[in-house]
């Protein structure tokens, strides 16, 4: 390993392509040439770029790399593409499972994306290996290059070599005006009145303003990590919580997974009216708009919680008029309107008949969530429900069955007991008809009111300690990105050798502005001086 | 009132639209007419360049009035559907256009923004825009904030993506066969699609046409609805107007869904009335577009517009991650109580900004500057388009304008 | 100098590895069910369907238990119920017991099925899904064969489950002699 002795006298680590004491370009290969010189990290060694010798190296080098970087990235892009091409299993619109789904819904190529497990390509070992890979380089790369860079600015000295000085990007070479003393402390003053800080050695300067916008990506790096460490914060038990409770209006139900209870005191929805849009807009069908989704909600506590099979003692906590977009908060826990299925039939209400005599014998209600297994009609009659299928269709082979547990389609199988049916009379009863057993003729009958109706309010429940976490690291990546981005490093030089002024600029981004900036300043100490762009020929600017 | 308010906001954005073309005219003829003035070049530029600048802050003040009209008469910010969303994008666009030519006073990039500009609001208007009332899912104050933010980025990305073209058309060698020519000449004709696409729409909507097939999806015989003449018809469908024409063929049996065959028809449209624009082009110049162009830029100091477009982005870049993915994910913790869900639009929204990551590591630390960069930010561009169109128009979902049915 | 470097990069990579181990482990190869196989089965208290008795499974210890979660909307469920009631005769008298929950269902419900199946061996009311919630219970039917010790020897998730794989599970539970 050999350090590399500058013609300065100092002797730089190796690696090192600017001298770090005066600037001068050590590497034969960058000597001969007249391009601009790459002032990336002050041509500081980058350590990643020097060693290789160890695994420890190789692995180091390879998160160090803006190209694995680069790649790492794109591979992300296209996968996270490829997952949206047909929906992902969550968002499938239809109850079927996704072994089904997507063969027929999408044919063959619908079969072999789920096939190679598309289909939950994001939470995928795969993807979140790539997610993290990319929070590997993002501390790696960032660590690589900030500290040699900070070390780099912090030594920098005023005067450097004149090879250094003529090989920068934008530069002048003028011969010492008049009175230069004076006029060079009148650029110093002008460039401070642009915010630069002026270091002054004799007849030489170096004005530098908006080093901290270097800090810029570094900073945005810090955040990055910061939002995955959050990301990857819900893994840790109980820091997150993703449930869901149907309630109905006026009943109390276990929130999963948590000590606590919901209860809904109602659920509404409200609807457009013509006087809520500014005066009449044209929209004169706003039947049916909906305006907002609305629970009244209750929070409860269960004491007894821990306790299995002690009956809950419930204390309220929390109360709160759950909208979209406002959901009921208590400590971690939120509990967000999301889904509703307004006017269901939670009850109905019957009428038992006498269908030759034409005479109403007594009303019953059967609670389809709860039904009772007899009713007693008045004091000689009762009804026995003997079966009972909420969701009602039929088996295969033609049996009754029940579809699922939600009383979509109830069905039911009565048996009326009364003085002229002392064995019973069975019948079929359905949502608006019914039926006698085959073969027989019935007595009794039955009349439909008005059901009883509830609203069943969908409750997302959420709980996610990790967000503090997540909104710092996008507070921090945002800061780093301002300061990256809307602010630039800017150093000019002026240096007096002998009878030639040497002026020279550079900034990381935005020579535009930089450019100007010189002009400028030279205008006001009125000295003439012919700016040279050295771009990839060297052009003139006015 | 209210009725009123609306009235004039569109006639406000009718004017601006007007007002944009005549600016993008003034700004071209700042370049092409150079022989024409007894003045000099460079006066004439600059003159032609100052009235180009003017008019065209004139049509953003049209189009901001149509934003506040708008938002008065309806009583909501106009972010909540496709028209208003991409009538906002294209004020953010002149906007940033303004600020970018305020510091660089390059006029000709006026000529190859502006029509950005009018381009996008003459694709909003395919969309309906009758007012409707917000639904409860927008019903939030981030709504002002996450649209406006994201589309604000986005329309930095799209002056940066004109930029990037014209440095194309500036540096590509039209005179000998290239690979760089041919995407240049096929990026041209997917803007004339577009173009396409839009004319196709507002033609067929003045006509008022409208086509309905019957077929069954999932067992219910359902019913779609064309707003343009079938040449891809639904399977196993039965055309229940008249009048209409008949399908030229049947949509593959793969593609499934109500709307599918629909939208093959749309995209057939729009990529027949491109591919005819381009000939019609072709051989009214008999010259390739690239070709057509480039003599207009030959003035253009290519670093200039190299560092117009990279500055662009670079501007954008932090508005669009605070737009779209910052503000999205605090929205969508307080709405649905993640801040981040994978759904389409989400996704999306994460590839853009990959992109332009990628962008920005290439250019900054692999010196991937010129050509290289001026694909990519076209490519961004197309991206930012993508996730306009696909996302919002294909998968109908929580998070897309688009409506069921 | 150089060694220094090697070893500093050596912990950062090292702490970082070693936190994406974690990660990954916690987040695609540790099981973090409710309930799992080698552990005690949670406890709960619910009541029989046929008398409203209280049955606490923390006190079945020293009978081995065949706890089957099922609901009569789920087809699988219906057509296994023949053979848990045939082994649940079977191994009555051998000290291990056939006990089926019930996700949520009315009493009607759950009683005609019951006679139309002639199943004998109790039937536990889990009329809120309390219980349901608590063991994490997904598909159904899912079933836990439980030793004397209340430990949990095998999970079942889904079924039908023949004869022949009950026997062989319960096998697993009996109690010694």
């Amino acid at each position: 390993m050999n350090n590399v002795k500058c013609e300065c006298g100092h002797v730089s680590p190796v690696g090192t392509v600017l001298c770090e004491a005066c600037g001068n370009p050590l590497l034969e290969e960058i000597k001969q040439k007249d391009s601009p010189l790459d002032m990336r990290y002050e041509g500081a060694a980058r350590r990643s770029q020097t060693y290789n010798k160890t695994i420890i190296d190789k692995v180091w080098n390879f998160f160090s790399s803006v190209k694995i970087a680069v790649y790492m990235i794109v591979i992300v892009l296209v996968a996270s593409i490829v997952g949206t091409v047909f929906p992902q299993e969550m968002y499938i619109p239809v109850p079927k499972p996704a072994s089904i789904f997507y063969e027929e819904t999408y044919g063959f190529i619908g079969k072999i994306y789920y096939l190679l497990g598309f289909h939950n390509l994001f939470s995928s070992w795969w993807y979140v290996l790539l997610l993290l890979m990319i929070g590997i380089s993002l501390v790696v790369c960032s660590l690589d290059r900030m500290i040699p860079l900070y070390k780099a600015l912090k030594k920098q000295k005023v005067k450097h070599s004149v090879n250094f000085l003529t090989r920068q990007r934008l530069k002048a070479e003028i011969s010492v005006p008049a009175e230069w003393g004076v006029k060079l402390d009148q650029l110093q003053g002008f460039l401070k009145k642009r915010h630069y800080e002026v270091r002054r050695e004799g007849d030489s300067l170096l004005a530098e303003k908006g080093r901290f916008s270097r800090w810029g990506p570094y900073i945005n790096h810090i955040g990055l990590i910061i939002f995955l460490i959050g990301a990857l914060m819900r893994l840790v038990p109980g820091y997150y919580l993703d449930q869901y409770v149907w309630v109905k209006d006026g009943e109390t139900k276990k929130v999963p997974e948590t000590p606590y209870y919901v209860k809904s005191e109602g659920f509404t929805i409200d609807f457009y009216e013509k006087g809520d849009l500014p005066e009449d807009v044209g929209l004169d069908n706003l039947q049916g708009v909906i305006k907002q989704y609305q629970t009244k909600a209750v929070l409860y506590e269960n004491v007894n919680e821990g306790l299995p099979g002690s009956e809950p003692k419930l204390q309220e906590v929390a109360r709160h008029e759950i909208i979209v977009n406002h959901p009921l908060k208590y400590k971690d826990l939120q509990l967000f309107q999301s889904g509703q299925r307004p006017q269901a039939i939670a009850a109905l209400n019957m009428t038992l008949v006498n269908e030759k005599t034409g005479d109403k014998l007594g009303k019953f209600k059967i609670d389809l969530y709860n039904p009772q297994t007899e009713y007693k009609i008045n004091d000689t009659t009762t009804i026995k429900m003997l079966e009972y299928y909420p969701d009602f269709e039929f088996t295969k082979d033609k049996k009754p069955t029940t579809k699922s547990p939600n009383p979509d389609n109830p069905a039911f199988v009565l048996n009326v007991f009364s003085p002229q049916t002392p064995q019973g009379e069975k019948a079929w009863l359905f949502l608006g008809s019914y039926l006698p057993a085959p073969g027989t003729e019935n007595i009794y009958g039955y009349e439909f009111s008005m059901p009883d109706l509830t609203n069943i309010t969908g409750l997302m429940v959420r709980k996610d300690k990790s967000l503090p976490v997540i909104y710092f690291g996008c507070f921090i990546s945002m800061l780093g990105l301002v300061m990256g981005f809307y602010w630039q490093h800017r150093r000019i030089w002026i240096q007096t050798q002998g009878p030639i002024v040497y002026v020279a600029g550079h900034t990381n981004k935005n020579w535009f502005g930089l450019k100007y900036e010189v002009l400028d300043v030279f205008k006001k100490a009125s000295i003439p001086v012919s700016l040279v762009e050295h771009g990839k020929d060297g052009k003139k600017v006015d | 009132m209210g009725r009123k308010l609306i009235e004039l906001s569109s006639n406000l954005l009718l004017a601006a639209f007007i007002l944009y073309i005549i600016a993008s005219f003034v700004f071209a003829i700042s370049v092409t007419g150079k022989r024409w003035g007894k003045q000099g070049e460079q006066a004439h530029k600059q003159k032609f360049g100052s009235i180009g600048f003017w008019i065209t802050i004139a049509a953003v003040l049209a189009h901001a009035s149509y934003i506040i009209t708008r938002w008065i008469g309806q009583g909501h910010i106009p972010t909540s559907n496709m028209f208003e969303f991409i009538a906002f994008l294209a004020f953010c666009i002149a906007v940033a256009f303004v600020i970018i030519y305020l510091v660089y006073r390059v006029p000709i990039l006026g000529a190859f923004a502006i029509p950005v500009v009018f381009i996008m609001i003459a694709y909003a208007s395919v969309f309906p825009r009758t007012v409707t009332p917000l639904i409860p899912a927008l019903q939030s104050y981030w709504l002002k904030i996450h649209v406006t933010t994201a589309a604000a980025g986005e329309g930095i990305f799209a002056v940066g993506f004109a930029a990037g073209l014209m440095y194309l058309v500036r540096t590509i060698d039209q005179s000998k066969d290239s690979r760089s020519r041919r995407w240049l000449e096929g990026t041209l004709t997917l803007v004339l699609m577009l173009v396409g696409f839009i004319i196709t729409s507002v033609v067929f909507n003045a006509m008022d046409y409208k086509a309905e097939f019957q077929l069954n999806v999932d067992n219910t015989k359902s019913v779609v609805e064309y707003k343009m003449p079938a040449i891809a018809g639904p399977q196993d469908a039965v055309l229940l107007t008249d009048s209409a024409m008949k399908p030229w063929f049947e949509a593959p049996g793969w593609m499934k869904g109500l709307n599918a065959a629909k939208k093959l028809n749309t995209v057939l449209w729009s990529v027949l009335s491109g591919l005819g624009l381009y000939l019609l082009l072709r051989l009214l110049f008999r010259k390739r577009l690239g070709q057509l162009l480039q003599p207009a830029l030959s003035d253009l100091d290519p670093e200039m517009i190299d560092e117009i477009s990279y500055r662009a982005i670079a501007i954008g870049y932090p508005v669009f991650t605070l737009g779209a993915l910052i503000f999205a994910m605090i929205w969508a913790a307080e709405a649905w109580g993640r801040f981040w869900g994978w759904d389409p639009k989400e996704v999306w929204a994460l590839i853009t900004w990959l992109f332009y990551t990628a962008y920005l590591h290439l250019r900054l630390s692999k010196g991937w500057i010129g050509e290289k960069s001026a694909w990519l930010a076209v490519i961004g561009f197309i991206v930012v388009m993508v996730t306009l169109v696909f996302v919002n128009l294909v998968i109908v979902g929580l998070h897309s304008y688009a409506q069921v049915g | 100098m150089n060694r220094s470097r090697t070893w500093m990069r050596l912990i950062i990579l090292g702490v970082i590895f070693v936190g994406i181990s974690v990660a990954l482990y916690n987040a695609f190869i540790k099981d973090t069910a409710a309930v799992q196989a080698n552990e005690l089965a949670p406890d709960f208290i619910l009541k029989t369907l046929e008398d409203n008795q209280e049955f606490q499974l923390s006190k079945q210890q020293g009978k081995g238990i065949v706890l089957n979660f099922w609901g009569t909307w789920c087809a699988p469920c219906r057509e296994e119920m023949p053979a848990l009631e045939k082994m649940s005769q079977e191994f009555k008298d051998k000290g291990v017991e056939v006990i089926g929950v019930n996700i949520g269902e009315s009493d009607v419900t759950v009683e005609s099925f019951r006679d139309t199946y002639h199943i004998t061996f109790p039937i536990l009311m889990d009329r809120k899904r309390e219980i349901t919630q608590l063991y994490e219970i997904g598909p159904i039917p899912t079933t836990y064969f439980i030793d004397p010790d209340g430990v949990v020897k095998k999970i079942v998730i889904g079924g039908p489950m023949a004869e022949k794989t009950i026997k062989e599970n319960i096998a697993q539970i009996l109690p010694q002699q």
